[in-house]
């Protein structure tokens, strides 16, 4: 067995060693910068308890997530219940609907609501046409811009694994629930959230992690005075040069993923989630 | 579940059609206090429809149920109060026994006491009161069946509903499970209804058969008198195995009426065949027929040769070629002389005047 299975491993060998050397061992090196620049020691790393910027910009991102995590798993989870109750004909228009996003530049996605959100925006003139409003909302530049944009980017990555595990349910269950007693509600509440809830933990999971490192969108939308991490990481390198301070928080964003990983992995079974059967 | 309060159920006139395709053709069936009535019949049927009409999950186009005189025809199954083994026994895969058994007593707002004393009874009940703490899937077949069966019978329902409740075992457990089920009913008095395409199934489980196909009712009655007294051949043939002889009628005499097939005479019973009738369809269970030996006697008595036999165990089974009137089925008990039977040996077979039965050609 153990035999056999090393005669396979030799077969990805190569890639392995690709990847080791052009991909891992580089940010293994460049994440080691947090330890050396601007001299040896720990000092980069001191700046987590003593610098409130640095803890603003760790909060402010944690926040964004958590609020993005939540809003994209809501829309998603509703989404994906429609999609499983539609017909066979109405599910793949859903799921193209749900697609289609995903094939358009991130970008061009996140002018398209700067255009919507702006102050002479869309959305803020027909309101204020319309008499609801005097004054143009804040709607962009801002925390809530940064959300509506990231919320939009994440949903269709909520919705597939939830997806996935709402189809999995028997439908056979939820009639014998009905058939034992149970109302709609009950039926829903008792038997179809419970046994969706392995989708659910990986969508989350899914989401948090992608939107932990996003950095085009809350660029764009944030407009510069809302810094999540990737945008606050590429700001200490490439405009004010301090490598130790930016690789520092670089590391402790991998670290973050790692753990949120590895605590997950613990609650499902990750083979499942993305896909490779078991 | 102590008091034996079984509950009536009417079906009248039920039709469903999905399209141009007519499931259920105007079914009327009444089903008695405590009764144990199976729905038989092949796949597409109709019978699963019906008793998805029944519990609630198929609104018929025309006709109605009554449960006790009231009609329950457009009541949701959730306020129907029916238990339900489901094909596949469709227990939560995410609770254990217990709380799959406590699902109906839960969203009927039951004490936690009250729930625990009678889930406590209903996996007594079906013997599995050690496994309360396990999940479903570390159950078997046959244990996940009686889960199923305690699960829906918790909440003292007017009626259960059994949906292919043994296709998914193997046949030895199926026949222990027909047993422990029939006892069931004895012990619960309730009123079961029960659908299956098994006809062996049928026959010892039920009081009454009811026999479906096409989306009709065919014929309904107690077991044995369906298997003796089929309407028509579809019965004959489904319930058991049958013999179809076609004959025309030559003569009377008193209390018999002579048949003719080809150059063979057959003497039968007047009672079942009406003055003018000309041609009969003749349904003979090989069961009835027997291996004449020689110089004994038969009313019916007909020279045959054996085309093949196979060996079951408990008998013989014999197709046997009858000149003129091609081949028939003979069960022969193991007993008999098996030297005696060789490919194209030539046998006499005997069978009683009121052997065979007069049936209907299908509609």
């Amino acid at each position: 067995m153990r035999r056999a299975s090393f005669g396979w491993w030799l077969l990805i060998l190569p890639a392995f060693l690709l990847l080791l050397g052009f991909y891992v061992a580089p940010i293994v090196k460049v994440l080691l910068i947090s330890f050396t620049d601007p001299e040896p020691g720990l000092q980069n790393y001191e700046r987590l308890f003593t610098s409130a910027s640095v803890q603003r910009v760790i909060l402010t991102t944690l926040r964004i997530c958590l609020i993005t995590t939540v809003l994209a798993l809501l829309l998603g989870y509703a989404l994906a219940y429609a999609i499983t109750k539609a017909s066979p004909q109405a599910k793949r228009w859903w799921l193209l609907a749900v697609l289609v996003p995903l094939w358009i530049s991130v970008l061009v996605r996140a002018f398209a609501w700067v255009t919507l959100l702006r102050r002479q925006g869309l959305v803020n003139n027909t309101l204020m046409e319309i008499g609801i409003i005097q004054e143009p909302l804040q709607l962009v530049w801002n925390e809530l811009g940064i959300i509506i944009g990231m919320v939009h980017y994440m949903v269709p990555f909520a919705v597939l694994p939830m997806l996935a595990s709402m189809q999995e349910i028997d439908p056979r269950l939820l009639a014998a629930a009905r058939g034992l007693g149970a109302s709609r509600r009950e039926v829903f509440l008792r038997v179809f959230l419970p046994l969706s809830k392995p989708g659910v933990i990986a969508a989350a999971v899914l989401v948090f992690i992608f939107s932990l490192g996003f950095y085009i969108t809350p660029a764009i939308l944030g407009g510069g005075k809302t810094l999540m991490v990737a945008e606050w990481i590429s700001l200490q390198i490439l405009d004010l040069i301090r490598w130790g301070l930016g690789t520092m928080m670089a590391t402790m964003l991998v670290l973050t993923i790692l753990v949120t990983l590895a605590i997950f992995s613990r609650l499902v079974n990750l083979k499942r989630v993305f896909g490779m059967g078991g | 579940m102590s008091e034996a309060a079984g509950h009536a159920l009417q079906i009248r006139g039920l039709t469903k059609r999905y399209g141009d395709f007519t499931a259920v053709d105007s079914v009327s069936l009444d089903i008695e206090r405590g009764e144990f009535l199976t729905l038989l019949g092949p796949s597409g049927s109709g019978k699963t429809t019906i008793l998805m009409a029944v519990a609630g999950f198929v609104l018929p186009n025309e006709g109605s149920i009554l449960l006790d005189g009231n009609d329950i025809t457009a009541l949701p199954p959730e306020r129907r109060n029916f238990g339900m083994v489901f094909q596949g026994y469709a227990l939560f895969p995410h609770m254990s026994v217990a709380e799959n058994v406590a699902f109906p007593l839960r969203v009927r707002g039951l004490s936690r006491a009250a729930r625990d004393e009678k889930v406590r009874a209903a996996l007594d009940l079906v013997q599995l009161s050690s496994f309360a703490e396990r999940l479903p899937r570390q159950l078997s077949g046959g244990q996940q069946q009686r889960v199923a069966l305690a699960r829906a019978l918790v909440f003292d329902p007017a009626l259960l509903l059994l949906d292919e409740p043994l296709s998914a075992l193997d046949k030895k457990l199926r026949a222990e499970l027909q047993e422990e089920l029939k006892s069931l009913h004895r012990r619960v008095g309730r009123t079961f209804i029960n659908v299956t395409h098994d006809q062996e199934e049928a026959l010892s489980l039920s009081d009454r058969i009811a026999i479906l196909n096409h989306g009709r009712l065919i014929q309904n009655g107690p077991a044995a008198f369906l298997y003796e007294n089929p309407r028509t051949r579809f019965v004959a043939d489904f319930l058991g195995k049958s013999n179809f002889i076609q004959a025309n009628v030559s003569r009377r005499e008193d209390h018999h009426v002579i048949l003719r097939v080809g150059d063979t005479e057959l003497r039968q019973h007047a009672m079942a065949i009406p003055g003018s009738t000309e041609t009969v369809l003749l349904s003979l269970r090989p069961e009835r027929i027997r291996l004449l030996k020689p110089g004994e006697g038969a009313e019916n008595e007909v020279e045959a040769h054996i085309r093949s036999w196979s060996y079951l165990g408990s008998g013989f089974s014999i197709v046997a070629g009858l000149p003129g009137i091609g081949d028939i089925r003979v069960n022969a008990p193991a007993n008999h002389a098996h030297e005696a039977l060789r490919d194209g040996a030539p046998i006499r077979l005997g069978w009683d005047a009121d052997a065979a039965k007069p049936v209907q050609e299908d509609a």
